[in-house]
């Protein structure tokens, strides 16, 4: 089987579609040099990421592929998921050696997969977008913890910092253990320390972190949730299934 | 870079039981207005305002009923003048009184909305003294949210019935969406449960709800900078099952309503008896959910799928089927339609078909002139083949089509599969009768 090894970034799948034309040899899996290596490697390449390659190529699929289509790639990358080089490796080939427009036929396992996994990144997306929670601390700062399933802190973003100008915000994937501070200029990736971390682990900031009327508009937020349930029509498999039990961990009103 | 949330000594700070007291009642008093939607604008922000609506709506949570919180749905007061049988804030009914100020509730609104708990405000309220001066006192409080606050975000507001034009054209400038229930599908029921009320009292501020649309329409073509005046439209809610209303007269009327250009929603909400001892309303063991969700589904065939009310609903079919969800139910009364060729069908007429979407079709439509389309290829598209098998020819011989199996035997096999998952939905034990 044919390997190649890149450096995990974006411009280097680009990179390896332009060694793979470049050299006519194509590979049976895409890996990163962190990742366990297959058994039976007949050959393996180096892929160096080269940001003038991965531009040609880019510059090439842009030229065939819909903004909407572009943006999905965009996600599939988000995903992380262990499919993703393959993938999209498959799918920038049948682009580039098809006419412009194959972007639609979903007939073909990978461009219908393209967009499944993007229709998921974007439900993820969506769904941190929904379940944030806010904890207003000492210092007013509001600070949400959550734990991604996919990659969506950047894509969530511009939302939150147009929602709340004036409001300095930290969203911190405690999955990835890396977060987005808004200081209600800019936005800064910051990591907390291994201790501050664990504090966060138990998901909520203790009380003396925590602005002086936190815990009375947590309290207010709890009670109202309580109150507009309709007892008649009591349907907690609903409920599960519109806000999946992973994020309760996060929800204020779920504690 | 390194944060660290500084720890301070302070005082928890007492809560406030007035508000939460305040709190308990109104909401408890709103819950049963079921439009929750915060969908229908889309609206950026500029930095010196808090708050944005995005165009699809967003539920930031789901109560143990799983139903959607989006918006903090709240009355100004229950305090009430009127007497509707199937309200619990009736002034017959012996119940603790009270009403929020302006200031408390627009901060309230404000504090949810920076813990992204809501996107907005949903505002109604009992009718204090006249329709007009209540209404004057909900405009207070959305006012106060917008100009004091500079609150950007999305405003549902509840016009009141009976409410004058003037103070409805005002409260449009500020709302994003405004909303008169009609609650009762006809006239005559409306008269008997709520008799205040007449369908005169809900269309007017209907009206005024669209002209003020219109004129707003007509302004921004002029004046690109016109105030948008309710840009997210209204809607309206009826309850279901409190009347012996059939599903033909609140389809007809439902989809009379999403004639006029301002309709974005009717809201069907199952009744739940809140009053009891009135002889004018049934007894009822459970709220009539499957029919609830029957009529949602029919409303849904109606905007997106583009059925007619009487293609769903007619005078041999005067209720849906509770059995079948009514696309289905209109295929099996029209074998003639079948079977569809989805590799050489129209849009429209794919959409036809069971267990074909709105994605699906889209699907469908795009990818088959890359090669014809198989059942395989079809079901990774989203299309539930065990309801389109008996509608549809593909890329395989046809396959056993209603015509040849009959709409009976067809009936039988997809409800056999249906059953328990609307029974696992709504999480009853139904007595589908078979
Ligand atoms: S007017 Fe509204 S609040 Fe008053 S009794 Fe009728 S439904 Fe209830």
């Amino acid at each position: 089987m044919t390997l190649f090894i890149y450096d995990h970034t974006f411009d280097g799948i680009l990179s390896c579609i332009f060694y793979a034309y470049e050299h006519k040899t194509f590979p049976d899996a895409i890996l990163s040099d962190a990742d366990q290596r297959p058994l039976f490697i007949d050959e393996w390449h180096h892929i160096e990421t080269d940001e003038k390659k991965s531009q040609r190529v880019w510059t090439a699929l842009e030229r065939k592929l819909s903004k909407s289509a572009q943006n999905m790639v965009l996600l599939v990358w988000l995903s992380e998921l262990p499919e993703t080089e393959m993938l999209l490796f498959g799918y920038f080939r049948k682009i580039i050696d098809h006419q412009h427009g194959f972007e639609m036929n979903f007939g073909d396992s990978d461009v219908l997969r393209v967009k499944e996994i993007a229709r998921k990144v974007n439900g993820e997306a969506e769904k941190i977008r929904q379940f944030v929670r806010f904890q207003k601390t000492k210092d007013g700062i509001f600070f949400a913890p959550i734990s991604a399933q996919y990659n969506v802190l950047a894509l969530v973003a511009p939302h939150f910092r147009s929602r709340y100008p004036d409001q300095p915000w930290i969203i911190y994937d405690i999955a990835r253990n890396f977060g987005l501070y808004y200081d209600t200029h800019s936005l800064q990736e910051v990591t907390f320390s291994l201790q501050d971390l664990k504090s966060f682990k138990s998901r909520k900031l203790e009380n003396e972190k925590l602005s002086e009327t936190e815990i009375y508009y947590q309290n207010l937020w709890k009670e109202y949730f309580e109150t507009i349930a309709i007892k008649e029509r009591f349907n907690p498999k609903l409920q599960r299934q519109h806000m999946p039990k992973r994020f309760w961990k996060y929800l204020t009103e779920m504690q | 870079m390194h944060i660290n949330i500084p720890v301070r000594l302070f005082n928890l700070h007492t809560v406030n039981e007035k508000t939460l007291e305040k709190l308990k009642i109104l909401a408890g008093a709103a819950k049963y207005d079921v439009s929750c939607a915060s969908s229908g604008t889309t609206r950026g922000n500029s930095r010196s305002q808090l708050g944005t609506t995005s165009g699809w709506g967003i539920c930031h949570s789901f109560t143990s009923d799983g139903r959607c919180v989006s918006l903090l749905k709240i009355l100004l007061t229950n305090h009430c003048i009127y007497d509707c049988a199937y309200c619990a804030n009736r002034r017959s009914n012996d119940v603790k009184r009270t009403a929020f100020t302006a200031d408390e509730l627009a901060q309230l609104t404000i504090e949810f909305y920076r813990r992204n708990y809501i996107e907005g405000l949903f505002l109604s309220s009992g009718v204090m003294r006249n329709p007009d001066y209540t209404m004057e006192q909900m405009l207070r409080v959305v006012k106060t949210l917008r100009e004091v606050y500079r609150f950007n975000g999305y405003i549902h507001m509840k016009s009141i019935p009976s409410a004058s034009r003037e103070l409805v054209v005002k409260a449009g400038m500020y709302a994003d969406r405004m909303s008169v229930n009609l609650e009762i599908p006809s006239e005559a029921n409306l008269k008997l449960l709520a008799p205040e009320k007449d369908f005169e009292s809900v269309f007017a501020p209907m009206r005024y709800i669209q002209q003020g649309m219109l004129e707003s329409a007509e302004d921004r073509k002029k004046f690109r900078h016109a105030p948008s005046f309710v840009p997210a439209g209204q809607s309206t809610q009826m309850i279901i099952g409190a009347t012996n209303d059939t599903d033909r007269q609140i389809l007809t009327l439902a989809s009379a309503l999403y004639k006029r250009p301002s309709f974005k929603r009717v809201y069907y909400s199952g009744y739940i008896p809140v009053n009891t001892n009135d002889s004018r309303l049934p007894v009822l063991a459970t709220p009539p959910l499957v029919r609830e969700n029957r009529l949602y589904q029919a409303d849904w065939l109606m905007r997106f799928y583009d059925f007619k009310a009487d293609e769903i609903v007619d005078d041999t079919h005067p209720d849906l089927d509770l059995d079948v969800d009514p696309k289905l139910g209109w295929a099996l009364r029209h074998p003639e339609f079948f079977p569809v060729d989805v590799n050489e069908a129209p849009y429209e007429i794919i959409l036809r078909v069971p267990g074909i979407g709105v994605k699906s079709a889209k699907l469908i439509v795009a990818s088959r002139k890359f090669g014809r389309l198989s059942s395989s290829q079809l079901k990774k598209m989203g299309v539930v083949m065990k309801r389109a098998q008996y509608f549809i020819v593909c890329r395989e011989l046809s396959m056993q089509t209603v015509n040849e199996l009959t709409p009976q035997y067809v009936r039988r096999k997809v409800t056999q599969k249906q059953t328990k998952a609307a029974a696992d939905l709504l999480q009853y034990s139904i007595d589908w009768g078979e």
